[in-house]
């Protein structure tokens, strides 16, 4: 984009301007969490997605309802680009009865089975395995389902990472390991975590196919998203993509983790910094700069999205609280 | 006839996973040594050779991984079977076991269930000390949202695979090599043994035994033993432990007024001491002596035989806790 992104350039229309469509979605539903959580009207632990839109949004337009994703604590993206409910999630979120999870998950347990997104988890690696059991599913029916893992750097410290790479690859599954690197887990800098930065190194010794992109560049990861679903889908998985992210917001809530606050985490010029690779922001430039879409057009698009976001919090806010009586309802042992 | 047709208790459970593998194609097998009698003794065989290397999976030495992935298949509508040759191995996999699996249902607001079976194989004795000769049902049976079983017989033991398979529910099944060579008719068609269903294994008055898997047969021999000096036992099989079958054994403790837990795993936060409370709670103006508990101590199992001796209880504890309450 701008000259930076050496795809295939002949997109039709209709998927670029949903992919800005997509992006701009997610960045206001996060967004508009800050000022409820601020107020204390929102409680349970909210891991905001912004900056890593591109990553959800490339991905999951390579896939199709049939197709599975497994989440992580910072899934409210995940979830939206799979097609989940937005409404259902702010509701959730505000732990309301007509939640997806219906007030018993909360931010951290997102699902939508109907659209293959088979849920959401927050610890860390947890639900590796279990996209790679999806994956197994589909090899065993042979019904040509690509299942996707979604986790963060912080992922790569488990062992459990590793048992599922060397199975995917022993059995050649048909699994989508999709490392978002945001270069912090949880407090903790990269550099702190691990001997290596290259994380896409890691899939190597097993063989698997794997490869670093720009995951704030949402062609990049569709196009390397498309890749890897096709290798999938005829026999030739598993993939591991390493993408290049940023949260814009600290490890939970909106702070942003800056250093010299309490959190004390990041250097201001490094947020800065990557405000200037906004994956929005930049895929906005570019459709601009292709007469793919006009100003009047984006900002069209920006009111629409606002419109649906302030809509879910008006459904979320005005649905009812789940019942003290029913709280064993969903208990069977 | 078919009702006279004995088998033993691993191949029944080995007939219960043929059977359901060849009438519901969503059924699979995966674990550590399912090619391998040394890991799993008779209880796969035939299973490889009949429905092939995709739905007989033997795995590499990953008990986290491999448990994940059977969860997550039995999320993506698979009905899964994963088994692990010693209970002890299951620690690797609490995380998929306990924080997915158990969870996944409630937490999502029942919106996607878990039909997966963790299928853990005690296998004690012989010297082979701690890590090989451990027993967890009480752990698991501590946790929301898992179904625990312990067949102590043959019948049992193809009736609650079958229904744990069948279960939309994770449940852990719980075997005991001390019970592989134990015969007894079963039936060759495919029923079930209902999940939260203890039986009454021989009528008494004067005590009930409660108990479950290998020491069901413990309290029989106990049972037989003390007929002799006119002492009646009533033995309680509770085959199911989480739902416990509350009912029967209160039942059974209002009818004798004295009870005996017998139990295969330690004693403190035990099953015993789950079954021990129950009664004190709901049957508490029936008892007319203190409730005894017989369980392993608060013990790692040793590997000398002489420690193992000391270590397991047998019937002769039982007998002793019996009259000891008379």
């Amino acid at each position: 984009m701008k000259g930076d992104h050496s795809g295939n350039l002949n997109y039709p229309r209709n998927l670029l301007v949903s992919f800005h469509r997509q992006m701009l979605r997610i960045r206001l539903c996060e967004e508009a969490f800050v000022e409820p959580i601020l107020a204390g009207e929102v409680h349970c632990p909210c891991h905001l997605y912004s900056g890593e839109e591109a990553v959800a949004v490339g991905v999951c337009a390579a896939l199709t309802d049939r197709d599975y994703v497994f989440g992580n604590h910072r899934s409210h993206g995940h979830y939206l680009a799979k097609g989940g409910s937005m409404r259902e999630m702010v509701a959730e979120i505000f732990c309301r009865e007509t939640g997806c999870s219906r007030g018993r998950g909360g931010s951290m347990h997102l699902i939508a089975p109907d659209v293959g997104m088979l849920g959401s988890a927050p610890i860390v690696a947890g639900t590796i395995s279990l996209a790679l059991g999806a994956a197994l599913a589909s090899t065993i029916r042979r019904d040509g389902r690509v299942a996707v893992t979604f986790f963060g750097d912080g992922a790569t410290g488990e062992g459990v990472l590793y048992e599922c790479m060397s199975f995917a690859a022993l059995k050649k599954l048909p699994i989508i390991f999709v490392c978002e690197n945001n270069y912090y887990a949880t407090h903790m800098p990269i550099s702190e975590c691990r001997v290596g930065r290259e994380i896409h190194e890691i899939a190597r010794p097993f063989g698997i196919e794997s490869r670093q992109i720009d995951g704030n560049d949402v062609l990049a990861v569709y196009d390397a998203g498309l890749h890897a679903v096709e290798k999938c889908r005829a026999g030739n998985g598993p993939v591991f993509i390493e993408c290049l992210t940023y949260r814009y917001r600290g490890h939970v809530g909106p702070d942003d983790n800056v250093q010299g606050s309490h959190t004390d985490i990041r250097p201001r010029e490094e947020i800065e910094l990557w405000r200037e690779k906004d994956p929005i922001k930049r895929f906005e430039g570019y459709l601009t700069d292709q007469r793919i879409m006009t100003q009047e057009e984006l900002n069209m698009a920006r009111e629409e999205m606002t419109r649906e976001v302030t809509d879910a919090h008006d459904f979320a806010r005005r649905s009812p609280l789940p019942r003290a009586e029913e709280l064993e309802r969903y208990v069977f042992a | 006839m078919s009702s006279h047709r004995k088998l033993s208790y691993s191949l029944a459970i080995n007939e219960a996973l043929h059977q359901t593998m060849a009438a519901d194609p969503s059924v699979f097998l995966i674990g550590q040594g399912v090619k391998s009698p040394w890991y799993v003794g008779d209880t796969a065989q035939g299973l490889l050779e009949r429905f092939g290397t995709d739905r007989v999976i033997d795995t590499p030495v990953s008990e986290n991984a491999m448990t994940g992935a059977a969860v997550g298949a039995a999320l993506a509508g698979m009905k899964p079977v994963v088994v692990h040759p010693r209970v002890d191995f299951m620690f690797y996999a609490f995380d998929p076991i306990i924080n997915e699996a158990a969870n996944w249902y409630y937490m999502n607001g029942g919106k996607l269930p878990v039909p997966v079976v963790f299928w853990g194989i005690i296998n004690r004795g012989g010297e082979q000390a701690a890590q090989h000769s451990q027993s967890l049902h009480g752990m698991f049976a501590q946790v929301p949202g898992l179904k625990v079983v312990m067949p102590a017989t043959p019948y049992d033991a193809k009736g609650l695979m079958i229904a744990a398979i069948r279960e939309p529910n994770p449940v852990v099944f719980i075997d005991d090599r001390w019970l592989y060579k134990l015969e007894e008719p079963v039936p060759e068609e495919i029923y079930e043994v209902e999940i939260g269903r203890g039986n009454v294994v021989r009528p008494g008055n004067d005590v009930t035994v409660v108990a479950s898997s290998f020491m069901v047969q413990e309290s029989i021999k106990a049972a037989e033993m003390l007929v002799k000096e006119g002492i009646n036992v009533e033995v309680v099989d509770l085959r199911t432990i989480k739902p416990l079958d509350e009912n029967l054994i209160l039942a059974s403790v209002q009818k004798t007024g004295r009870l005996v837990v017998v139990d295969g795993g330690w004693r403190t936060c035990g099953l015993a001491a789950e079954v021990s409370a129950l009664v004190s709670e709901r049957a508490f103006g029936a008892l007319k002596a203190p409730v005894v508990r017989i369980t392993l101590p608060d013990c790692p199992a040793p590997a000398s035989a002489i420690l193992e001796n000391a270590y397991y209880r047998t019937s002769t504890d039982i007998i002793r806790a019996v009259k000891s309450i008379l």
